[in-house]
């Protein structure tokens, strides 16, 4: 189990910091010998990734700056992989954002920009990426994104976010078609709430924690870890006859009806 | 164990890069110690883990100087 990835190179976009998804995804990669590659977007979260990598003695194979929302720099982002590594065999995304003004109150108050602006960052980042990696992606591989159940059902003040993340689960599945003759799967883990710096700007966000620790079949929240192991599956060839899929890491909150 | 004051500066300045010094009880997490908003929302964090409670939304809100962190985490340890 612990060469599962060996020798394959994984990009990972979205450590903000040790609370980060992407940081539990990283932990298990780098456990099954993965040679990772990140990219940041604030000075920040370089900041946070450069002292999380030394603090815990892995060794990234590259770092570069990428902004999602702006197709040059992802052009740029990944010719800087394929000249410094060439082939790579996974993304693992995990991007998101919306104005904290609409994680609260009425999704009807959405204003056009913040719904276009979540769209674009959680959404339409996966496609942009994709779109730009396939060249690097010669030998097949995996892409992994990060939803939540907020996308099905209507879960309060995640609003604008919910949408943008059933948008992201559509792009999951046609992408999983187009990617698809290239040997490349596409697909998605809906973690139940993870105390993370995003979760946290949704209002009311302990409340949610206190539901699954009381109403999930396994009575306990979900971390960041776990979120890691299932994406290590998607990662490696144990899920090769999987994609198109959103797998559900939530203790599972989902299939409880009241 | 150590008082409030102490247990919440050893986390502003592992959390912030800052010099034990610049923490007094009225320096203000963006001002003085260069916080941004996404610092603020992580020391809320390391706080919630630390003293093991929850701070709602608008109480977290609420939390401009390094005193208004004591002080309200004092106010609910008793």
């Amino acid at each position: 189990m612990t060469n599962l990835l060996e020798g394959k190179n994984i990009v990972i976009m979205g450590v903000a910091s040790e609370r980060s998804i992407a940081w539990g995804i990283t932990s298990s990669l780098h456990k099954a010998g993965a040679n990772l590659i990140f990219t940041y977007r604030q000075d920040r979260s370089y900041k946070k990734l450069t002292k999380l990598l030394d603090k815990h003695d892995i060794t990234a194979k590259l770092i570069v700056s990428c902004d999602v929302a702006n197709d040059e720099s992802i052009t740029e982002a990944f010719s800087t992989i394929k000249e410094k590594i060439g082939t790579i065999h996974g993304i693992v995304h995990s991007v998101a954002f919306a104005n904290r003004e609409e994680l609260q109150g009425e999704y009807a108050d959405t204003s056009r920009d913040g719904f276009l602006l979540a769209q674009e960052i959680s959404a339409y980042s996966l496609v942009a990426v994709t779109k730009a990696a396939k060249d690097l992606m010669t030998e097949g591989g995996s892409i992994v994104t990060q939803t939540y159940l907020g996308a099905e059902r209507v879960i309060p003040n995640y609003n604008v976010m919910g949408v943008a993340k059933a948008s992201l689960e559509a792009s999951v599945r046609y992408l999983a078609e187009d990617m698809g003759k290239y040997g490349v799967r596409v697909n998605a883990v809906s973690a139940g709430p993870i105390r993370t710096l995003s979760a946290k700007g949704v209002s009311g966000f302990n409340e949610k924690l206190g539901m699954i620790e009381e109403k999930a079949p396994l009575r306990k929240n979900v971390d960041q870890d776990q979120v890691g192991d299932a994406t290590l599956f998607f990662m490696s060839e144990l899920s090769r006859g999987i994609t198109g899929e959103v797998l559900h890491v939530d203790s599972g909150y989902h299939i409880i009806g009241g | 164990m150590a008082d409030v004051f102490d247990r919440v500066k050893d986390i502003i300045v592992d959390r912030l890069d800052v010099e034990e010094s610049k923490v007094t009880m009225e320096a203000s997490f963006k001002e003085d110690l260069e916080a941004d908003s996404l610092d603020v929302v992580e020391l809320v964090m390391e706080l919630e883990d630390e003293f093991d409670m929850t701070i709602a939304d608008e109480e977290a809100e609420k939390i401009n100087t390094v005193g208004d962190a004591v002080n309200y985490i004092n106010s609910t340890q008793e």
